[in-house]
């Protein structure tokens, strides 16, 4: 079975906004490690010759940095461990405003099957990043 | 085998940090130390093609007696950091299938979702064995044989109708493929993102093995699709993660930078270097360290 030549376009054009979103890729990681590292810089500055956190048993860090408001409003006040949480929620969003970008372009191709496909997707990531309620 | 594991076991113990409280490292110093120790996991991690990701876990609870909570949240957001960083160098190539992506990350997704919430019910020494016995198993996996399995002998119905088909560059021109086993390999994605989202991994053996051997895609098509579907599925258990408070800032930021730092290096050496032996001797330290993890899970040393 031969590909008909419609698939051969649709398939041309997946490619150039594949390039597209690979180079958003990039940027969002680039962007998540920016934020990461002036965190990481500021920390290290306050609290460098502290003794390190105790890791062997796991308590939860504040509430502040577990939830988008309280990272964001942290990170305006140039908290370091805000700063280097907010860096993090940049590279999780990556991949999310990724699969928003996919929705995009498959809406522009009217391919509604794949729109649908993706947006299901979409709703499972934005559930995940609400804190995903009950779970 | 059981002699290599108590070898194993020795050379481990010596670099454990005593369970004193007062440990004499400072913050500077272990940072500088994760940074490192994920520089090395990036690289040897992209050379091998595992990802860094595997050792990043069992690096963090063995060597620094990290609880596996805060490893495996520190191990998940350098899994993000490493395929979306790769992502712009595969996608040049034109190789991976975005239908084929997007249909398979419902499964990936929702199986990340199940095994976060499994995460916070099954005990830190169970999860410390099931990681063991998933890194003895992406080993075998990485030994088998490379390459492209037959195409389907009759095209998968449910592929046709979600037009999964594709094709790529090759040397003479576009070569084209059909999709098979969509129901098989739907249901090891489903596997791969619990195992992603309980483990803090990319699971990006799994994912290559489903769409190799059962939906029977070019090896080259499938490798990089696989890629670009770890940073989706990683992100649907990383939110979960973040509000549990699984990522610990002071933690996760020098492994996620070192590991990112670390995979970019080793994929631009990928191009020129001669890697079996690296790859040998990183695949015997991921089965010493999944049999440690085993050990260590049994003997409920990571509670």
């Amino acid at each position: 079975m031969t590909p008909s030549t419609s698939q051969h376009e649709s398939s041309r054009h997946d490619v150039k906004l594949e390039q597209a979103l690979g180079n958003l890729l990039r940027a969002g990681v680039l962007t998540a490690a920016g934020f990461v590292v002036a965190g990481a810089i500021l920390l290290l500055l306050r609290t460098g010759g502290a003794p390190v956190r105790d890791y062997h048993h796991f308590v939860p860090p504040d509430a502040q940095l577990r939830s988008v408001p309280g990272i964001f409003f942290g990170a305006v006040a140039l908290d370091p461990r805000s700063l280097i949480q907010f860096g993090m929620l940049v590279l999780i969003a990556t991949p999310v405003l990724r699969v928003a970008a996919s929705l995009v372009g498959f809406l522009l191709e009217h391919d509604l099957l794949y729109v649908a496909i993706t947006a299901i997707v979409l709703c499972v990531l934005i559930f995940s990043m609400a804190g995903g309620r009950g779970l | 085998m059981l002699l290599f594991a108590v070898s194993s076991k020795s050379l481990f113990q010596v670099n454990v940090p005593d369970e004193s409280p007062c440990s004499p490292l400072n913050t500077l110093t272990f940072s500088a130390i994760l940074l490192a120790g994920g520089l090395g996991a990036g690289f040897l991690g992209a050379l091998s093609g595992l990802g860094g990701g595997v050792v990043i876990v069992p690096l963090l609870t063995i060597v620094f007696g990290v609880d596996i909570r805060y490893a495996i949240g520190a191990s998940l957001v350098s899994v993000i950091a490493t395929s979306s960083g790769a992502a712009a160098a595969y996608v040049k190539e034109g190789f991976s299938n975005i239908r084929i992506g997007m249909f398979l990350e419902i499964a990936t997704t929702l199986g990340a979702l199940f095994g976060a919430f499994l995460a916070a019910y099954i005990a830190p020494s169970a999860i410390a064995i099931i990681f063991g016995v998933v890194l003895l198993s992406s080993v075998y996996l990485s030994f088998r044989q490379k390459g492209d399995f037959p195409p389907p002998e009759k095209p998968d119905r449910i592929a046709q109708h979600l037009r999964l088909a594709g094709s790529y560059p090759a040397g003479d021109g576009e070569r084209s493929y059909e999709v098979g086993g969509v129901t098989t390999g739907f249901g090891l994605m489903a596997l791969a993102g619990a195992l992603s989202g309980l483990l803090g991994i990319g699971s990006g053996a799994v994912k290559v093995l489903a769409m190799d051997q059962a939906m029977r895609i070019p090896f080259k098509v499938s490798t990089t699709t696989s890629n670009f579907m770890i940073g989706v599925t990683a992100a649907a258990s990383a939110g979960i993660y973040l509000h549990r408070g699984y990522l610990d800032p002071g933690l996760a930021m020098p492994v996620m930078l070192g590991v990112l730092g670390g995979s970019m290096l080793g994929a631009r050496m990928l191009m020129q270097a001669r890697v079996r032996v690296l790859r040998f001797v990183f695949n015997l330290v991921v089965l010493a360290l999944g049999i440690e993890m085993i050990i260590n899970g049994a003997m409920g040393k990571l509670l």
